[in-house]
C-alpha cells in the first residue's frame, strides 16, 4: 500500500467495496481526496455490514415498541423488562462468511462477539443458542464444515461457562456454497445498571481494555457485505481467532467495574473493530473524539493507524470513563490479566482525529461517518405465488409407518443430540430444559421465574413465499415459547439473505419483513434487536431467504413449566388446531415423494393467537401434562418426538377426516397446532373449555408403553424409531 | 461446615459450587482468589469446573502452579476434605495430589450429558451417604475427562479402595471406567462428573446432594 | 539464546488425535501412513547466554509445567 497520508484515488476506493457516487460523497464532505487510513475507515463504516445500506429503509417498518421494552435496536443488544427490577438483554448475529472460510474460528468467534454485545451492556450471559443452515449432507464439504462449527461453538462457550440451550439446524443444497451460521445469546442484568454507548460529555478519558490489537480481521466487515467466488479460500488471512480464555476474563473485569460508578458508555469492538466502535460511541454521544493509536496495545510490530483502525482483534472493548476513575478501573483490569490504556478522550469538535507516530493521520466529521451512511432503496420485486397443493393430488408412495421411519432419520428431522452434547448446556446451574424441547429454559438465577428461548425460521417456506415465510418464523418462535407455558414477549432477528442488488433477492427481504411485521403486530411481541447478513451467494447462487427469528418468553414460575414429554400411560392426547393437510413445501413432500414446491402452509395470525392462548392458559392451570408445538414434519412428526422424550409410546385413533388423505392428516404442515396430553379424566373439560373459547380440539388418542400404533398400521416400537432417529447425525459424522 | 471455593482465572463451575454448599450448609463458602496464598480457616476445599487458563497447554497444568495451590496442599495434608471437580479434578492430578492424568476424550469431542455412575466405595467421607454398588446419575461436560494411568498405578488404585466411581458407559474412554479416585489418606477426591449440578429435581436430579450433605455429616 | 522444545507422548500412551490424524490422512489419499503420534512444539527465547545454565533452565520447565511426564516426553534444540 501507498504511504498512509498520501490521497487516495478512485480505484483504491472501488476496490474496498465503495462505488462511484459513495466516493463523490466523501470527497464533497471533506473537501479533499481522504487519505488511506481515512478511506479504509469510510469504507467499513460504509459497507453493507456496518451501514444497513440496502436493509435500513425497511427495518424501520418493523415494531420495535412495546410495554416490556426497555431499549429497541440501535444498541449493542436489545433489553426487555422481565419484572423483579431485572431485564433481560439479547441479541442474535451472523458469522456466515468467516464460519465457512474457517469454521471453528469462524463459529468460535462469532459466539464470542454475541456474547461481548450482551455483557457491554451490564449483563451476564445466560444462555446461548445457535441457527445453523449447511448444505446438502452429500457435498463434500458439509461434513468438515459441521464439524469445524460445531466444535467452534462448543469450544468457546463452554470454556466462558455459558450453557448453549437450544438452537437448530438445517440441511439443504441451497447452502452448499454459503453456510450461515447465527449465534444468539441472552443475558440478565438489574435495570439500574444497563450500560449505553453514547459517549457523553468533553475531556472524558477513552479506554482501551482487553486483548492486544494484531493484524488479523481487517476488511472482516466488507468480507461479509461481498460475494464469495471461488477464489475465497484465499481470504483467509481476514479470519479472526477468539480467546474464550480472556473472554471469559473479559467478562468479568467488565462486570466487576460496572458494578462500580466509573462507566459513561462502553462499546464491543466488533466488526470494523476501533473505527465502528469510536465512531458510533462518538455519534450517539454527539461529540468528537481524539485517539493517540501509539498506546493502543499492539501484538505486533510496525502496526499502521490503518491497520490498528480495521483490525478485528477478537475480545476488546472501548469506553468512556468518568474522569477520576482510571486508576480504579486500571487495578480490575489488571487484576484480571488484561491489557488497560487510556488511548484518548472526548471531545467537542465532532470529528474523529486519530494521532500516530506525532502526525495525525485522520480527521475526519463523525456525521457523515455513521449518520448520513449512504442508504439505498433497491429495486424489487415480489416473489412468484406457488400454488397450493390439493393433497388429493399426492399420491402416497410409503404406509404410514414407513413414511414415519424414513421421516424421523432425514437430515431435518434427525436428532441434533450429537451436536448439543458437544455444548455445555447445564453449566450455571439454571438449564431446566435442555435442547431437544420445544424452547431452552433457564431459571432467572435466584427467583421462581424462567427464561424460555427458541430460534426458528422454516426457509423452504419463505422461498415459496416470502410473506407468509416472515409470519410463520415469528409465529414458530411465539408457539415453541408458549409450549413451555412461557409468555411470548420479544424478538430478535438475524436476517441472511443473497444479493440485494438483485431485485428477486430483495423481494425475498421485503417480502420476509412484510410477514415478520404481520406477525410481530399480531402477537404483539416486538423486535428490539437484530443484525441483517447480504450477500450470501456463491458464483451467483444465493441462499435460501432465511430470516431466523430468535424469540424470548417468560415463565412467571418455573414449577408451572410444561414439557413435550409423554408422562403417563393412559393419558388422553388431543390436538389443538384446525387441521386442512397442507402438503406444500412440507417434509413429507420433500422427503416421501421428493418434490419440494407448492405453497407454504398459510399463517393466520389470529388463529395462532388463540389457539396460543388457550394452551398456555392450560399449562398454568396445571391441567396439561405434555405439550408440543406442530411444525416441521406435522402431527405424527410431533407425536413421535414426544413419546421419544417421555419413553412412551402412543395409540394413534385413525383420522376421521374423511375427506382428506392419510398423509395429508398425518403430515400436513398447518400452523397454529399444538399436540397436548392431559389426564383421561380431565380430557372431557379441556374439551368443552376449548369449544367454549372456539378452539378446535380433537381427541387423537391416547399414551401407551413402548409402541407407536397408528390407525389400523402395524404397531411400530418406539426404540426402532430411537434408533434410526438418533443414529443419522452421528453416522454422518462418523 | 465451612468451606472455600477456589478460583482460577476461568473457572466457570464457582458459582455453581457455592449455590450447591449454601444450599445444603446454609452459610455461603469464601470464594478464594488463585493469587492469594493462604485460606481461610475451613473445613473443606472445593477445586471447581472449567477451564483454568482456558485449558491451554494441558487442563489444570497453569492452575496447579497458582500461588493458592501451595495451601491447598497444606489443607489437604492436614488431613482434611478436599475435592476438585472436573476442571479441579485435573488440576489436583497436575498437583500430583492425585496420580495419574485426565486426556483428551478418546472420541475427541467434548461431551455433556447426564451419566450412570457406580459407586465403588461408600466408605469415605465424600460417598458415606450412597449405598456401596448402587448407581447415581450425574452430568459430565468435559473435553478432557479419559483417565489414564500406568497399569501397576491402577492396579493400586483398585487394591486399596481409591477408585470411587466408575461410569456404567464409559463416555470418555477412561481407563477401567474410572470416573473419579480418592487419594490414599482418604481426604481428596476428584472427580470429572459434576455433582453440584445434581442437588434439584428440576436441574440434573438429587444424586448430587448426598455427598454434599455428607461432607457436612462428616466434618461436623 | 533460542530454544525449541518438542513435547511427545510416552510409547503405549493412547493418542486419539494422532489416530484421527492417521486415518484422515488415509481418507485423503494418503496410503502407507502407519502411524501417527502428535504433540506440542515451542519455542522459547532465553536472555540467558550459557548453553549449560539455559539447558538446566530449560529441563526444569518442562518438568514443571510444559510437560506432564506421567504422559509425556519432552525433547530440547538448543541454538539458532
Amino acid at each position: 500500500m501507498s504511504a498512509q497520508n498520501d490521497p487516495a484515488s478512485f480505484e483504491q476506493a472501488q476496490a474496498l467495496g465503495l462505488n462511484a457516487d459513495e466516493w463523490g460523497v466523501i470527497l464533497k464532505r471533506l473537501g479533499r481526496a481522504p487519505n488511506q487510513t481515512e478511506l479504509g475507515i469510510f469504507s467499513v463504516m460504509w459497507s453493507e455490514h456496518c451501514s444497513y445500506k440496502s436493509s435500513r429503509r425497511h427495518l424501520r417498518k418493523l415494531p420495535t415498541t412495546g410495554e416490556c421494552v426497555i431499549c429497541g435496536p440501535g444498541e449493542n443488544a436489545g433489553v426487555i423488562d422481565i419484572g423483579d427490577g431485572l431485564a433481560c438483554i439479547f441479541k442474535m448475529e451472523s458469522h456466515n462468511h468467516p464460519s465457512y472460510i474457517e469454521p471453528y474460528q469462524g463459529a468460535a468467534t462469532g459466539v464470542g462477539g454475541i456474547m461481548r454485545d450482551v455483557f457491554t451492556m451490564g449483563a451476564r450471559p445466560v444462555a446461548l443458542l445457535n441457527a445453523l443452515r449447511f448444505g446438502s449432507p452429500d457435498h463434500p464439504k458439509t461434513r468438515a464444515l459441521v464439524s469445524g462449527v460445531v466444535a467452534g461453538i462448543g469450544g468457546y462457550g463452554n470454556c466462558v461457562g455459558v450453557p448453549t440451550v437450544g438452537g437448530e439446524t438445517n440441511f439443504h443444497a441451497g447452502y452448499d456454497g454459503n453456510i450461515l451460521v447465527n449465534a444468539m445469546c441472552v443475558g440478565i442484568a438489574e435495570q439500574d445498571s444497563i450500560f449505553y454507548s453514547a459517549a457523553k460529555g468533553v475531556g472524558n478519558p477513552v479506554v482501551y481494555v482487553g486483548s492486544k490489537t494484531g493484524r488479523d480481521g481487517i476488511h472482516g466487515a466488507t468480507m461479509a457485505s461481498a460475494e464469495f467466488d471461488d477464489a475465497s479460500d484465499e481470504k483467509r488471512p481476514t479470519v479472526q481467532v477468539g480467546d474464550p480464555f480472556t473472554e471469559k476474563l473479559l467478562l468479568e473485569a467488565c462486570l466487576e467495574l460496572m458494578a462500580k460508578d466509573a462507566i459513561i458508555a462502553i462499546q464491543d469492538m466488533g466488526a470494523a473493530g476501533l473505527t465502528s466502535s469510536s465512531i458510533e460511541m462518538a455519534d450517539k454521544g454527539g461529540v468528537g473524539i481524539d485517539l493517540n493509536l501509539d498506546l493502543v496495545p499492539q501484538r505486533e510490530q510496525n502496526m499502521t493507524a490503518y491497520e490498528m483502525m480495521l483490525s478485528e482483534s477478537q475480545e476488546r472493548m472501548l469506553m468512556v470513563l468518568k474522569p477520576g476513575h482510571e486508576d480504579e478501573s486500571r487495578a480490575i483490569f489488571e487484576k484480571w490479566g488484561l491489557d488497560f490504556s487510556v488511548i484518548g478522550q472526548t471531545t467537542d469538535t465532532n470529528r474523529l482525529v486519530l494521532h500516530h507516530e506525532q502526525a495525525i493521520v485522520c480527521d475526519i466529521p463523525i456525521g457523515p461517518l455513521a449518520d448520513d451512511a449512504p442508504k439505498y432503496d433497491r429495486p424489487w420485486v415480489p416473489a412468484a405465488k406457488q400454488e397450493a397443493i390439493d393433497p388429493s393430488t399426492i399420491n402416497a408412495p410409503l404406509s404410514t409407518g414407513d413414511a414415519l421411519l424414513k421421516i424421523m432419520a432425514s437430515p431435518d428431522m434427525a436428532s441434533r443430540r450429537w451436536i448439543w452434547e458437544q455444548y455445555d448446556h447445564t453449566v450455571m446451574a439454571d438449564t431446566i430444559q435442555l435442547p431437544g424441547g420445544d424452547a431452552g429454559v433457564v431459571r432467572v438465577h435466584g427467583t421462581k421465574k424462567g427464561l424460555a428461548i427458541s430460534t426458528d425460521v422454516t426457509p423452504r417456506y419463505c422461498e415459496a413465499d416470502p410473506v407468509e415465510g416472515g409470519k410463520q418464523a415469528v409465529a414458530e418462535t411465539w408457539r415453541n415459547l408458549t409450549a413451555t407455558g412461557a409468555t411470548p414477549i420479544a424478538i430478535t432477528d438475524c436476517l441472511n439473505f443473497g444479493n440485494p442488488e438483485r431485485e428477486d433477492i430483495m423481494g425475498q427481504f421485503v417480502g420476509c419483513i412484510q410477514g415478520m411485521k404481520a406477525a410481530c403486530e399480531a402477537l404483539d411481541y416486538p423486535v428490539v434487536s437484530g443484525n441483517v447478513s447480504l450477500y450470501n451467494e456463491t458464483n451467483g447462487q444465493a441462499i435460501l431467504p432465511t430470516p431466523a427469528i430468535g424469540g424470548i418468553g417468560l415463565i412467571d414460575d418455573t414449577a408451572l413449566m410444561a414439557t413435550l414429554a409423554f408422562k403417563n400411560v393412559g393419558d388422553t392426547i388431543l390436538l389443538v388446531g384446525e387441521t386442512e393437510g397442507h402438503l406444500g413445501q412440507s417434509i413429507y413432500l420433500r422427503e416421501i415423494c421428493d418434490r419440494e414446491d407448492g405453497a407454504p402452509p398459510p399463517v393466520d395470525l389470529a388463529t395462532e393467537r388463540r389457539n396460543g392462548d388457550f394452551v398456555r392458559t392450560l399449562i398454568i392451570e396445571r391441567t396439561i401434562n405434555a405439550a408440543h408445538d406442530l411444525s416441521d414434519g406435522g402431527l405424527l412428526v410431533a407425536i413421535t418426538e414426544m413419546a421419544l422424550a417421555g419413553g412412551f409410546g402412543a395409540e394413534i385413533q385413525p383420522s376421521t377426516m374423511n375427506d382428506l388423505p392419510d398423509h395429508a392428516y398425518y403430515y400436513g404442515e398447518d400452523q397454529a397446532r399444538y399436540v397436548i396430553t392431559v389426564s383421561s379424566d380431565n380430557a372431557d373439560s379441556v374439551i368443552e373449555k376449548a369449544k367454549g373459547t372456539g378452539v378446535p380440539i380433537t381427541k387423537i388418542g391416547m399414551v401407551q408403553k413402548n409402541h407407536l400404533t397408528i390407525g389400523d398400521q402395524a404397531p411400530i416400537l418406539l426404540d426402532d424409531i430411537r434408533a434410526s432417529h438418533e443414529s443419522w447425525l452421528p453416522q454422518m459424522m462418523a | 461446615m465451612k468451606t472455600a471455593v477456589v478460583v482460577f482465572p476461568a473457572s466457570n463451575c464457582d458459582r455453581d459450587a457455592a449455590v450447591a454448599v449454601e444450599k445444603v450448609t446454609g452459610a455461603k463458602p469464601a470464594m478464594v482468589w488463585h493469587g492469594d496464598r493462604d485460606l481461610p480457616e475451613v473445613d473443606l476445599v472445593i477445586l471447581p469446573g472449567g477451564f483454568s487458563y482456558g485449558d491451554y497447554l494441558r487442563s489444570g497444568a497453569m492452575a496447579s502452579l497458582s500461588p493458592i495451590m501451595e495451601a491447598v496442599k497444606r489443607h489437604a495434608g492436614r488431613g482434611k476434605p478436599t475435592i476438585g471437580i472436573c476442571n479441579g479434578f485435573q488440576v489436583l492430578t497436575e498437583a500430583a495430589l492425585l496420580p495419574g492424568v485426565l486426556m483428551r476424550n478418546a472420541n475427541l469431542l467434548f461431551v455433556c450429558k447426564s451419566v450412570p455412575l457406580i459407586v465403588e466405595n461408600n466408605n469415605t467421607k465424600f460417598t458415606h451417604n450412597y449405598s456401596q454398588g448402587g448407581t447415581i446419575s450425574l452430568p459430565v461436560a468435559h473435553h478432557d475427562g479419559n483417565y489414564f494411568a500406568d497399569d501397576d498405578t491402577l492396579d493400586r488404585l483398585e487394591d486399596e479402595g481409591q477408585v470411587v466411581f466408575r461410569y456404567a458407559d464409559n463416555p470418555n474412554g477412561s481407563a477401567r471406567d474410572i470416573a473419579g479416585i480418592i487419594n490414599k489418606g482418604g481426604n481428596v477426591l476428584g472427580m470429572m462428573p459434576h455433582p453440584e449440578r445434581a442437588i434439584e429435581p428440576q436441574l440434573g436430579g438429587l444424586d448430587g446432594l448426598p455427598m454434599f450433605e455428607g461432607l457436612l455429616e462428616a466434618v461436623n | 539464546m533460542k530454544a525449541r522444545i518438542h513435547i511427545t507422548l510416552k510409547n503405549g500412551v493412547l493418542d486419539p488425535q494422532g489416530k484421527a490424524i492417521q486415518s484422515a490422512l488415509g481418507a485423503i489419499g494418503f496410503d502407507g501412513v502407519d502411524d501417527v503420534r502428535q504433540g506440542k512444539f515451542m519455542e522459547i527465547e532465553l536472555a540467558e547466554t550459557d548453553e549449560t545454565k539455559a539447558r538446566s533452565t530449560l529441563e526444569a520447565m518442562c518438568e514443571k509445567l510444559l510437560a506432564n511426564t506421567v504422559i509425556e516426553n519432552y525433547a530440547i534444540d538448543l541454538g539458532d
